[in-house]
């Protein structure tokens, strides 16, 4: 029908790959060789490197959590992977600089577009290493830094090293660990006190590489009073082998600072996507993380804040879209740890055929604060009657000087509202697609517009294909 | 060919047969008006010309403008031209009426055809304006939390927006206060013309004198027993419909 071509086309859009050759290959497997290969790669400091190792150490040792998580992860083959692939260290500072292959991947993406239109920033990593990363010039003046992690741990190591793990400890998890000791490239970001960047600074994950892994690692901090906006995207190409993906991201927003993280993430179906994100707010300080879910074969990905002084709030605006035989494991975790914190949690799924959609949720609230308030809400609709979804909301609240509200739904796309939306000249998936963008709809309109409408073209893609 | 040509329609619903042989020409530029008790297949009818999968057609035909309307799909149907005002409006949660119009009207649009945002909405506009219906109504979701007869406004203002060749209104009167019930006439008259054929499907006369139709169909059992002019409407209404399942059964 009338739209079939051009839909053909940008749903493929992220779904090329150039045949690239890689400066720096550290082989495929994991061990202490690689590792040390990546540190001596990027001339790390001794404790980088210790720092690596011991993470290593820590990733062996601990079993996969398949007690409460999906048994694919088992289908995760470690050894299979290619853990760091880079053409150089040296990110350039113009589009003109970047390896030509390079340069038309993002072009494809639209990125340099995106960067003169609306960003005060962009950072554009290819597997391992940012190829670009460039800021406008008077936020430089006003002592923001915002570069690629492995330029932010040689340039400002003071900053890096003291607030560097310390939010997700290496040992949080198997798969922070991981990250930890083979990580490369994401961002670091620091904003002084009282600065506000207006415009938002904009990272790009690029996997162009086969049975490859990336293990980003990013680390916000806004000090004082500070504020910015960061908003992240990513795409792989679809290979017949699993790719791996899993990033560490850390925000620490100080006393009065305002934190907003957006991620719309398109991954391929063959990717694991294992990601741990969380941030600490200080006094009156404010984190609120946008995490739109599209794609890749299993997402597992639980941003949370830990509201460590008081009046914090935190906030976790979620979107998973799980297509047929995919599974969204997604969620929030809201840490109290002062009085008169308050978070908020809105999480919207939609499962399509055999797609699997799952909330987990943690919210803690200790029983000497007073004044805390929780408001989480999952909404969860299918689209076929063989679609999936399972909310574990865990709120423990102790005592009574504090309120939890908790609301959780499951609808349908009903057969009658399609018939509806077809009467009215829509096609099937037009009918689906519009269905589905009134479902999240409401949470969309928080967003800043140019994301609500590159989601909005997503889940457009995402529900034309799922009718055939 | 100008016409809507139901031949010999027999259709059932789980296996039930609810039209027995139905035939029906609708023309371009008239306006019929289909009367029958509850239970009859009127909705039956409208529902199985615009496609739904629950009514199964096991024979006859239905042309449109001499295309076969049933190799059709719903929306191919759709967008040939047929409109279908419900008798059960359906609830679209979070699609506002703006965003719902607009989509159906892309949807006849061709890939390279541009959208003009501000005519749309001027146009809109007016038709709200038409329909008495608060401009505010744009932001809302379709049919969400409306009142029945806000409903049936709306239904009739996407038919306006549509700009149908056919239109099947499906007891469009029933829910409406009788302020309401004219300006939805009006509404209704304003679009009847040389190239629309309407198809009104209702229980009440009263409607009747607002939309005056040139010809009046009485179903009953899922057939068409008796067709007249807008007189037949009087009489039923003033004697109801045992006098014609009489007649039939006295086989005149
Ligand atoms: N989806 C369905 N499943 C089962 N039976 C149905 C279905 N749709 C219609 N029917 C049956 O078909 C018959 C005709 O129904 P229809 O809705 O066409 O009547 P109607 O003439 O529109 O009545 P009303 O004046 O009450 O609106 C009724 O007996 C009804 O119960
Ligand atoms: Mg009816």
């Amino acid at each position: 029908m009338k739209n079939e071509n051009a839909i053909d086309i940008d749903r493929e859009k992220g779904n090329f790959h150039y045949d690239t050759t890689y400066e720096f290959d550290a082989g495929i497997g994991l061990n202490e060789r690689v590792v040390n290969y990546i540190a001596d790669v990027k001339e790390e400091d001794d404790w980088v490197r210790a720092f690596r190792l011991k993470a290593l150490d820590i990733f062996k040792g601990k079993p996969l959590p398949t007690h409460w998580a999906t048994k694919d992860l088992e289908n995760i083959h470690f050894d299979k992977f290619r853990y760091y692939l880079s053409k150089g260290q040296q990110p350039s500072r113009t589009w003109d600089e970047v390896p030509d292959d390079v340069k038309e991947t993002f072009e494809r993406l639209g990125i340099p577009e995106q960067e003169r239109a609306f960003l005060a920033g962009v950072e554009a990593q290819f597997d391992s290493e940012a190829a670009y990363s460039r800021m406008k010039e008077d936020l430089a003046k006003d002592g923001v830094i915002f570069v690629g992690s492995t330029e932010g741990l040689k340039r400002h190591p003071e900053i890096f090293r003291k607030f560097f793990a310390k939010v997700i400890p290496v040992a949080d998890n198997k798969f922070s660990a991981l990250n930890s000791a083979v990580f490369s490239g994401g961002s670091f970001i620091y904003v002084p006190p009282g600065v506000k960047v207006k415009q938002p600074l904009q990272a790009y994950f690029r996997i162009n590489a086969e049975s490859f892994g990336q293990f980003e690692r990013t680390l916000i901090i806004a000090d004082e009073g500070a504020e910015v906006t960061y908003m992240e995207g990513c795409t792989a190409p679809k290979f017949e082998t699993t790719t791996l993906h899993s990033a560490v991201v850390e925000l620490v927003a100080l006393k009065g600072a305002k934190i907003q993280y957006i991620t719309v993430q398109n991954w391929s179906s063959n990717v694991f996507n294992l990601v741990t994100k969380r941030a600490r707010a200080e006094e009156e300080a404010e984190v609120k993380w946008i995490d739109c879910n599209i794609g890749s074969r299993l997402t597992m990905k639980y941003p949370g804040v830990i509201l460590k002084g008081r009046r914090a709030r935190g906030e976790v605006l979620s979107i998973a879209l799980a297509g047929d035989g995919q599974h969204q494991d997604t969620g929030a975790k809201m840490i109290h740890a002062a009085d008169e914190t308050t978070s908020n949690i809105i999480a919207k799924s939609i499962s399509v055929g055999e797609g699997r959609s799952t909330y987990r949720g943690q919210v803690h609230i200790p029983r000497r604060l007073r004044g805390c308030r929780n408001n989480t809400e999952c909404d969860a609709l299918l689209i076929n009657a063989n679609s999936r979804t399972d909310t574990y909301p865990a709120i423990t609240v102790r005592g009574n000087h504090n309120s939890v509200q908790h609301e959780a739904s499951v609808s349908k796309v009903s057969a009658e509202q399609i018939f509806y939306l077809m009467q009215r000249g829509m096609s099937e998936g037009e009918a689906m697609s519009l269905a589905v963008n009134g479902f999240v709809n409401d949470l969309v309109k928080q967003f800043p517009m140019e994301y609500s409408v590159e989601l909005k073209r997503l889940i457009d893609l995402e529900m034309e294909g799922s009718v055939g | 060919m100008r016409s809507l040509e139901v031949e010999n329609l027999t259709v059932s619903v789980e296996g039930k047969t609810i039209l027995n042989n139905l035939s029906l020409n609708l023309p371009k530029g008239e306006v019929h008006a289909i009367m029958g008790p509850n239970g009859s297949g009127k909705s039956t009818l409208a529902k199985a010309l615009a496609g739904h999968e629950h009514y199964t057609v096991s024979s006859g035909a239905v042309l449109m403008d001499g295309e076969n309307l049933l190799d059709l799909e719903v929306d191919q149907r759709a967008r040939a031209g047929l409109f279908m005002a419900f008798q059960y409006p359906v609830e679209i949660p979070g699609v506002s009426i703006a965003n719902f119009i607009r989509a159906a009207l892309k949807a006849r649009q061709g890939e390279e055809d541009s959208f003009d945002a501000l005519a749309y909405y001027r146009r809109l506009y007016a038709e709200m304006d038409r329909l008495g219906i608060d401009r505010k109504f744009t932001g809302r979701s379709v049919n969400e939390g409306f009142s029945g007869g806000e409903k049936k406004r709306c239904e009739i203002l996407q038919m306006a927006m549509l700009e149908p060749k056919y239109c099947v209104l499906d007891e469009t009167d029933s829910g409406l206060d009788i302020d309401a019930l004219k300006i939805v006439a009006a509404g209704v008259n304003h679009m009847r013309g040389e190239d629309r054929g309407i198809l009104v499907i209702t229980h009440y006369q009263r409607l009747l004198n607002h939309i005056v139709p040139d010809y009046v169909h009485v179903i009953v059992d899922g057939r068409i027993v008796k067709s007249g002019d807008k007189s037949l409407a009087v009489e039923v209404e003033e004697r109801g419909y045992d006098w014609i399942k009489e007649e039939m059964a006295a086989g005149v």
